[in-house]
């Protein structure tokens, strides 16, 4: 489909299809506007399943004019029925989203493939972002099987095992020494003096619809049907919002019937800029200058899109809730051990919201609920220490016997 | 206070292309009140009401003002007061 121009979310103003993320008239944010008359939905349907078995077979949604390549196509993850989940948390059906099986193990694999797809088309030789983890990941990936040079900002005190997974790809590593809203600021200042593409910053209009791929799985996977509410984490918001997009443009477009599920949003308590203000019935977000929470990928103090996530959530009836470290902690065992999934902080957040909601009576036993797990939980194995006991013994029969076998193993 | 505010890149079409001003005050307010008044129809595109727009962001030395006392915070002498768009990141 034809991709029309970028357009403001907030006064309307159009601009050419280049590197671009703000307005000039009111500095709100850009969106890719798309011309969609003449699509045929049946014959859309029929296009996507004959596609990709990645992310490109949505290409007629996604902000190229081309058809893109990428050797590291994401995408196609599996959507899993959690019924023993469901059962433990007295819900009737539950989906989980797993998008740690991703080529560098998160969703972001998503949104730098769009983005690097993009870059490459405008004529950029250097990709870039500023990152709490994942995306640095992601960008460092994708550039090199690109064959293009990159430069990655994130926090200096990121959990290791990301910043090994990231360096490896031969990127350039720069560790911030501060928050991850000041990797964001100093990116933006960069992104004005070098011919860059920072992929959330000047590409950013292109990088997020990356992400409403997992809208269009997520309908493709449950047989061309909505789920009835979505629960997902809350960094900067642009997830979730555009997961919200892709469904709402399918339900307009005619792929796909019904009504946009209800969105449940998820923070850590230690940085919910988001979820304070859904409850305090804010429509911006008061930053949190010094976030502190284990899922430092959601340690976002200024969400860019808080105000569209807190709008959202309002509009399907939806909730944006916090959870505590442990609370985390206990999420992403929850999660281990009822579906063989071992996901990073980011899921436990999610997966600790759902039992919160669950439990306070929130949601419906005839609910279809989705749930969307974004990274994976060798990225965060700090989180995993202290949760279980390894029984260590003698190579012997006696030594088991004495060890395990008439005691009950501990938890 | 001469203090430097440090415009972006896509406000510049209205500075006539500058990138940072000079311009006196012993507030953030007060410089960016400065700053509007050399160079008409940048007020209307970054406040709204006399506030700042909700995708505008303003640091003084790199710590935004919304730490501090927003557009009452203080400014000294030789202070790099720096706006941004808010609509990068995530």
């Amino acid at each position: 489909m034809a991709i029309e121009s970028l357009k403001c979310k907030e006064c309307g103003a159009s601009y050419p299809l280049d590197a671009r993320f703000v307005c000039e008239q009111c500095f709100g944010p850009l969106e890719v506007a798309y011309d969609y008359s003449g699509l045929d939905p049946a014959e859309a349907r029929r296009k996507i399943q004959a596609g990709s078995r990645g992310i490109w077979r949505y290409s007629d949604f996604l902000p190229f004019e081309g058809r893109p390549g990428d050797p590291l196509e994401p995408g196609l993850t599996p959507l899993i029925r959690a019924d023993r989940l469901a059962e433990r948390l007295g819900l009737g059906e539950l989906w989980i989203k797993n998008d740690a099986a991703n080529p560098t193990h998160s969703f972001k694999d998503r949104v730098v493939a769009v983005a690097v797809a993009k870059a490459k088309e405008l004529g950029f030789e250097t990709v870039a972002c500023a990152s709490t983890g994942n995306l640095a990941n992601a960008v460092a990936a994708h550039s090199s099987a690109a064959g293009l040079d990159s430069y990655v900002f994130v926090p200096a005190d990121l959990e290791e095992q990301k910043l090994l997974a990231t360096g490896i790809y031969g990127t350039n590593l720069v560790g911030i020494r501060g928050t991850y809203d000041d990797v964001n600021r100093l990116c933006t200042e960069l992104s004005q003096t070098r011919p860059w593409a920072f992929v959330n910053v000047n590409l950013r209009p292109y990088y997020s619809e990356g992400s409403k791929t997992l809208a269009f799985e997520t309908i493709e996977q449950l047989g061309w049907k909505l789920p009835d509410r979505v629960v997902a984490p809350i960094a900067s918001g642009s997830m979730f919002t555009k997961v919200a997009k892709g469904m709402r443009d399918w339900i307009e477009l005619g792929l796909v019937d019904g009504g946009l599920p209800t969105f449940c949003g998820a923070q850590a308590l230690g940085c919910s800029p988001v979820a304070t203000a859904f409850a305090e019935g804010w429509d911006v977000c008061k930053p949190e200058r010094s976030p502190e929470t284990i899922a430092k990928s959601l340690a976002i103090g200024d969400p860019a899109d808080g105000p569209y996530a807190l709008e959202l959530a309002r509009r399907t009836g939806g909730l944006i809730e916090s959870v505590t470290d442990d609370e985390i902690r206990d999420g992403i065992r929850l999660l281990a051990e009822t579906t063989g999934v071992f996901t990073e902080t980011a899921g436990g957040v999610t997966v600790g919201v759902l039992a919160k909601l669950a439990a306070a009576g929130e949601i419906g036993s005839d609910e279809r609920v989705v749930a969307f797990i974004t990274g994976e939980g060798l990225k965060t194995l700090d989180a995993a220490r202290e949760t279980f006991r390894m029984h260590e013994i003698e190579p012997t029969l006696d030594a088991f016997e004495q060890g395990l076998g008439a005691a009950e193993v501990s938890a | 206070m001469s203090v430097t505010v440090k415009i972006p890149a896509q406000l510049r079409a209205a500075t006539g292309g500058e990138g940072e001003l000079e311009v006196e005050g012993s507030t953030v307010g007060e410089a960016l009140d400065a700053v509007f008044d050399q160079h008409d129809g940048l007020r209307e595109r970054i406040t709204q009401d006399g506030d700042l727009r909700r995708f505008v962001n303003v640091y003084v030395s790199g710590e935004d003002i919304r730490f501090q006392d927003g557009l009452d915070t203080p400014v000294s002498s030789g202070d790099e007061v720096t706006i941004l768009p808010a609509v990068a990141g995530g």
